[in-house]
């Protein structure tokens, strides 16, 4: 951090109630789960609290004072989410329940028109919401997927990418940053050989969207999806942008209410995006509560958090870098701050028990990255993530904690 | 010694530690020495699911007690394996089910072991009390 930063964390973290419990018996929680999903400043709960109490009705419906209210807070959170990620229009924001929710319904739309033998290409780092959707569609289609390897440091090659761009190449679908690797991968590169190539590139920011500052129109791509809880939202609810013509040419994916223009028995005409993807009653709260997080997190100078979380991956890195018989997956110098590792002979699970006795929340696993580890000949891993919340003092505990468990369990 | 017998004696034993880090202390210990799984059932077959850590589970009939092997590759669940086994290594499918397995938080493992779900004493503890099912059920079956 430069001298001149005025980012104080005591101030930030003090608008999260969660922060300031203790777990185990009084013990101060120190949360290092951030990448599993991030905790909720006072504001976000404010506005679903709000909402349920004086606005809460159906959208897009009822012809009466609250549900003309409902929709206009729903639709501003249209307008809130498509200014933060940089949409060229409100339209070219769908509400999902979540990153796993957009890329199915991007994998269940985009290769309609698919012909056997053509490719979607996959990088090794995906998390399983990004593997197994496009693999259910490949079998449905006879489809082929190809995948980039990741090298031993975490990163990919963008050589690798384009020689694995083929004319056959319809989808390239691939992490903004690994959940399990930290590392941030160049999207607005990559775009513009997808672009060449012309095939779609559709990128999993669940992890990106707390951490760096997205804006779809210099990342270059063709879609971008998130989920809300990763951004201090609430759960259940989750974002999928796309460039309007390229999601105006989708079919619908869902079938029922708002998705529609007219319905006979003899045939249903369907409703204007964004409506045509959204079908049945949506998470109008989700939507409230995102848009919160995002004026929440707006009122925090950018350059200042990232610097912040910076600080706290280098500090951490530096201190566990130099414990014996521990390696760290992914040492990508463009990282988040998410540290993935092993240590020789203890399995993660054990680590992770241990720390939680302490009262310092890590997560073990494989992170639903089955085949990221698989690619480092292991089973599981242990990972830390840290948040613009987290301190030096949590950094330093997890520190010791982690050097204490290891002593323990030699 | 019965399953009732084994509890009481783990409970004084548990009662003894003051502090977290000397009751996982001694479930590490436990699991380092662990008697060793029979390779042979290390398949997929006996792997227990729903763990972290991969998790084997082999009972089996001697006589008219029931026997485990277990194993694990996390050796806080290898200690965890180990406290189980004396409860129920050894012991009559009757005494197993007649066994409740609330014995994991009296003493008070479920409190500290708030990844129980996660670690597989919990499956560990479902498969155990199946198998002493259907053991009881053949038995009960074959007498009538
Ligand atoms: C990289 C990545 N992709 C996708 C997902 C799935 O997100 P969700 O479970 O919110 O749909 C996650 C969540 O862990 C993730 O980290």
């Amino acid at each position: 951090m430069t001298t001149t930063s005025t980012y104080d964390v005591h101030t930030v973290r003090a608008a999260f109630p969660i922060l300031q419990r203790t777990v185990h018996g009084g013990k101060p929680l120190v949360y290092l789960d951030h990448a599993a999903t991030a905790q909720k400043p006072q504001a976000v709960l404010d506005a679903i609290g709000h909402y349920y109490r004086t606005t809460n009705s159906n959208v897009h419906r009822g012809a009466h004072a609250l549900s003309a209210e409902a929709t206009a807070a729903f639709e501003d959170a249209r307008a809130v989410i498509a200014g933060y990620v940089g949409a060229a229009r409100n339209e070219e924001i769908v509400f999902t329940s979540g990153t796993t929710d957009g890329l199915n319904l991007l994998a269940a739309t985009v290769l309609t028109s698919a012909q056997p033998g053509d490719e979607i290409l996959l990088t090794e780092m995906e998390h399983h919401a990004n593997i197994v959707p496009w693999q259910m569609v490949a079998q449905q289609r006879g489809l082929a997927i190809r995948v980039v390897p990741v090298r031993d440091d975490g990163t990919i090659s963008v050589d690798d990418v384009a020689s694995l761009l083929t004319e056959r190449t319809k989808v390239f679908a691939c992490a903004h940053v690994s959940n399990v690797l930290g590392t941030i991968n160049p999207i607005a590169e990559w775009s513009a050989l997808c672009q060449a190539n012309g095939t779609r590139c559709i990128v999993d920011g669940a992890q990106a969207i707390q951490h760096c500052s997205v804006d779809v129109q210099a990342l270059g791509c063709d879609a971008y999806v998130f989920s809300a809880h990763k951004l201090f939202g609430p759960t259940g609810f989750g974002v999928l942008w796309a460039r309007y013509d390229f999601l105006d040419a989708l079919p619908p994916y869902r079938g029922g209410g708002a998705m529609i223009d007219r319905v006979t028995f003899s045939g249903t005409t369907f409703n204007a995006i964004p409506m045509r993807f959204e079908a049945g009653t949506p998470h109008i709260e989700g939507a409230i509560g995102t848009a919160a997080a995002i004026r929440w997190l707006q009122e925090i100078d950018t350059t200042e958090r990232i610097a912040h979380e910076d600080d706290l991956l280098r500090h951490t890195t530096a201190a566990m870098t130099a414990m014996d018989g521990l390696t760290i997956l992914g040492t990508a110098s463009h990282k988040v701050g998410i540290i993935s590792f092993v240590v020789d002979g203890i399995h993660a699970s054990d680590i992770g028990t241990l720390l939680d006795n302490m009262g310092i929340a890590i997560r073990a696993g494989h992170h639903c990255t089955q085949p990221l580890h698989q690619r480092f000949g292991i089973d599981a891993s242990a990972r830390a993530s840290f948040a613009l919340t987290s301190t030096r003092e949590e950094a330093d505990m997890f520190v010791e904690g982690l050097a204490k468990a290891i002593r323990m369990l030699r | 010694m019965s399953p009732s017998a084994a509890i009481n004696q783990l409970a004084d034993d548990f009662a003894l530690f003051s502090d977290w880090e000397d009751k996982y202390a001694y479930i590490i210990d436990l699991g380092k020495h662990l008697r060793p799984y029979p390779e042979q059932y290390r398949t997929d077959e006996f792997k227990v699911r729903g763990c972290q850590s991969q998790v084997w589970l082999h009972p089996h009939v001697e006589g008219n007690t029931v026997h485990f092997d277990a194993d694990s590759d996390a050796v806080i669940v290898r200690g965890l394996i180990a406290l189980l086994m004396r409860v129920y290594d050894g012991a009559t499918a009757k005494e197993i089910l007649d066994t409740p397995t609330d014995f994991v938080r009296t003493l008070g493992l479920a409190d500290h072991l708030s990844q129980n779900r996660a670690n597989g004493l919990a499956a560990m503890l479902k498969q155990i009390h199946l198998y002493a099912l259907a053991v009881q059920s053949r038995l009960e079956s074959a007498s009538s």
